[in-house]
């Protein structure tokens, strides 16, 4: 019988704590694919954040690392400066991690154009310690610590970080996609590999922001969530690419 | 004899991290060791290695984490307030079980402090200086030949029992110039099995991770960390005695300490006063064993420090009391003048301790 869909060979057999509706487990596959499609997972090394993808790296059949909170750009700078020519080093890490405890590091990774790849999941809410106000929540959401909405002349204002690493000479691609329907994760796909070509073919830093939902903690069901997605978190984090260096330079050519 | 060349303590650890085949450094600049970074910026590139200037001490602790996770030998080195901000690092390491070399050259604390001379970072330094149950190796070098010596066997003894190495130097040690011999023996780093640098397809994936949510199971990793510090403090402790074979009276210094106790001792021989000193190299592990066998016939121990007494707590532990235990300091600094430990030690004399 002819094999139509199987578990990609990056991925390992374990079942996923992820909660039920949660995208992690979409970009997490995602991940593999790509992996599995470009034919490195034996020399890819990746890095797992603090927060709801901690145990990313019991997922992924390549060698992993969990890093400290925020400091996966660093771990992976390190990784990827140990054998810059062999290791090929992703990092995954949520909104806290990234755009919050973890900005000096992911600036500073970017404004080097470390040749890295980041996928970076923005769903608007620290997840794994039960839902409080991140650094992307939306003006006037309701998280555990702004019970009574994001206030932003007490809390300031959400982080756009593609936009605001494009302002930055340093990365070289920076782009924004989500996974609320097919279309979109075939699109989020496409963005991840072109991430880990650039790696491949030494371009430099590449980051891929994934809008994601979190059901438990927004307080929808999972369906509910992926139409909120589109109706309140693309309005103020628009898809698309942000920064594409090789691409800006063959046009100009 | 081996040719010696003049060189700062800086300069010699640098040079020696090159010599025991260490590639990779990460830093950011802080007085008074900012010549360690200016040295590998200048020779890394000329050797195919990595010197990066880090956009923090957190950061650059991090990739250390990153190259030590990938299996290859690497070294930050800062003073006081940055190893403050690595102390996250240091208990990730820790956790972890990696092997790295991380150098302090302390200066005057707390807060931004000074950038003069301290050992005020004794408490942090073997006591681990992040959060949790866990150990370094405590390096203490009295010359600018050690510098480079404990480098090397920092590096070794990292490798051997995956843990960080720390040299903790004062701004006397890392400014100072001496000459130094360099033709120094490396062992080879051993196999790193369990180092993430690419599964090749070959075997299962390898995870280096300090997470472990089963109460039961991080119990158990703490238990074996701990069988494993046992042998180190079996197996590690080093220190130098000094006149100790009668003395009445010992002096407890390490680092710029002890050179200064060494002159005040001369003199005090001189003087006919019985007076010797242990040195402690390794701080962590701490030669409980000597201090202990020295009570049976030392009337009085001092303990020389630039720190407001902090290696003094250990050398209590490690006489379990059974003779007086004093303390000759600066701080701020400021370093104590031969003098000033000599008259200490002819107080002792004056007020019958030695007797």
């Amino acid at each position: 019988m002819a094999v139509v869909f199987q578990k990609p060979h990056a991925l390992t057999d374990v079942p996923m704590h992820y909660c039920p509706g949660c995208t992690h487990g979409i970009i997490h596959r995602l991940v593999a694919e790509v992996i599995d499609e470009l034919g490195i997972e034996g020399r890819t090394i990746g890095i797992a954040p603090v927060g709801c993808s901690v145990m990313a790296y019991n997922y992924f059949n390549c060698d992993m690392i969990e890093a400290a909170h925020g400091r996966a750009p660093a771990v992976a700078t390190g990784v990827k400066r140990a054998n810059p020519d062999e290791h090929i080093v992703f990092t995954y890490q949520g909104d806290g991690d990234l755009a919050s405890i973890g900005m000096a590091e992911t600036v500073h990774a970017a404004a080097r154009n470390e040749n890295i790849t980041i996928i970076f999941i923005n769903n608007a809410i620290y997840g794994m310690t039960g839902g409080q106000m991140a650094p992307t929540s939306l003006p006037g959401q309701v998280t555990q610590t702004s019970p009574y909405g994001r206030d932003v002349k007490a809390c300031g204002y959400p982080i756009r970080v593609c936009e605001t690493l494009s302002e930055l000479d340093g990365p070289e691609y920076l782009a924004r996609v989500t996974v609320n329907n097919v279309k979109n994760v075939n699109n989020a796909k496409k963005a991840i590999k072109k991430a880990f070509q650039n790696q491949i073919d030494g371009k430099g830093f590449s980051l891929v922001e994934v809008l994601s939902s979190c059901p438990t903690n927004w307080g929808m069901t999972p369906q509910k969530a992926l139409q909120w997605i589109d109706e309140k978190m693309i309005p103020y984090y628009p898809l698309g690419v942000y920064k594409d260096r090789s691409a800006k330079e063959e046009s100009a050519q | 004899m081996a040719e010696k060349v003049l060189m700062k303590g800086n300069e010699a650890i640098a040079e020696a991290a090159l010599h025991a085949g260490c590639r990779h450094y990460f830093g950011y600049p802080i007085t008074p060791q900012t010549e360690i970074a200016a040295y590998m910026a200048k020779r890394m590139p000329k050797i195919g290695g990595t010197f990066l200037q880090a956009e923090s001490e957190i950061a650059a602790i991090n990739m250390v984490y990153g190259v030590a996770s990938a299996g290859y030998r690497v070294m930050t080195s800062s003073s006081s307030p940055g190893i403050s901000l690595k102390g996250e690092g240091l208990s990730y390491l820790a956790g972890a079980d990696l092997p790295a070399l991380v150098v302090n050259v302390q200066r005057g604390g707390p807060g931004l402090g000074g950038i003069q001379p301290s050992q005020s970072d004794y408490f942090q330094a073997t006591r681990g200086g992040g959060h949790g149950d866990y150990h370094m190796i405590v390096l203490a070098p009295a010359s600018v030949q050690e510098m480079a010596e404990l480098t090397i066997k920092g590096f070794e003894l990292a490798d051997t029992y995956r843990m960080t190495s720390m040299i903790l130097a004062d701004g006397t040690m890392g400014q100072m110039m001496e000459p130094v011999a360099l033709d120094l023996e490396v062992k080879p780093a051993p196999a790193k099995p369990w180092a993430t640098n690419g599964t090749k397809l070959q075997r299962e994936h390898n995870i280096v991770n300090s997470l472990s949510l089963v109460p039961d199971e991080l119990e158990q990793l703490n238990f074996a960390r701990y069988e494993r510090y046992r042998t180190v403090e079996e197996n590690v402790v080093m220190y130098e005695e000094y006149m100790m074979e009668d003395a009445d009276i010992c002096i407890a210094a390490f680092g710029i300490a002890a050179r200064v106790s060494k002159n005040a001792i001369n003199e005090a021989r001189r003087q006919g006063i019985k007076v010797g000193m242990i040195r402690p190299i390794t701080l962590w592990p701490f030669p409980k064993e000597v201090f202990r066998r020295a009570a049976d016939h030392v009337k009085t121990f001092i303990s020389v420090e630039l720190s407001m007494g902090q290696m003094i707590e250990d050398v209590r532990l490690a006489t379990e009391c059974r003779a007086p235990v004093l303390l000759c300091n600066r701080v701020g600094g400021m370093i104590p003048s031969p003098e000033q430990v000599l008259e200490t030690i002819q107080n002792v004399v004056k007020n019958g301790g030695a007797n």
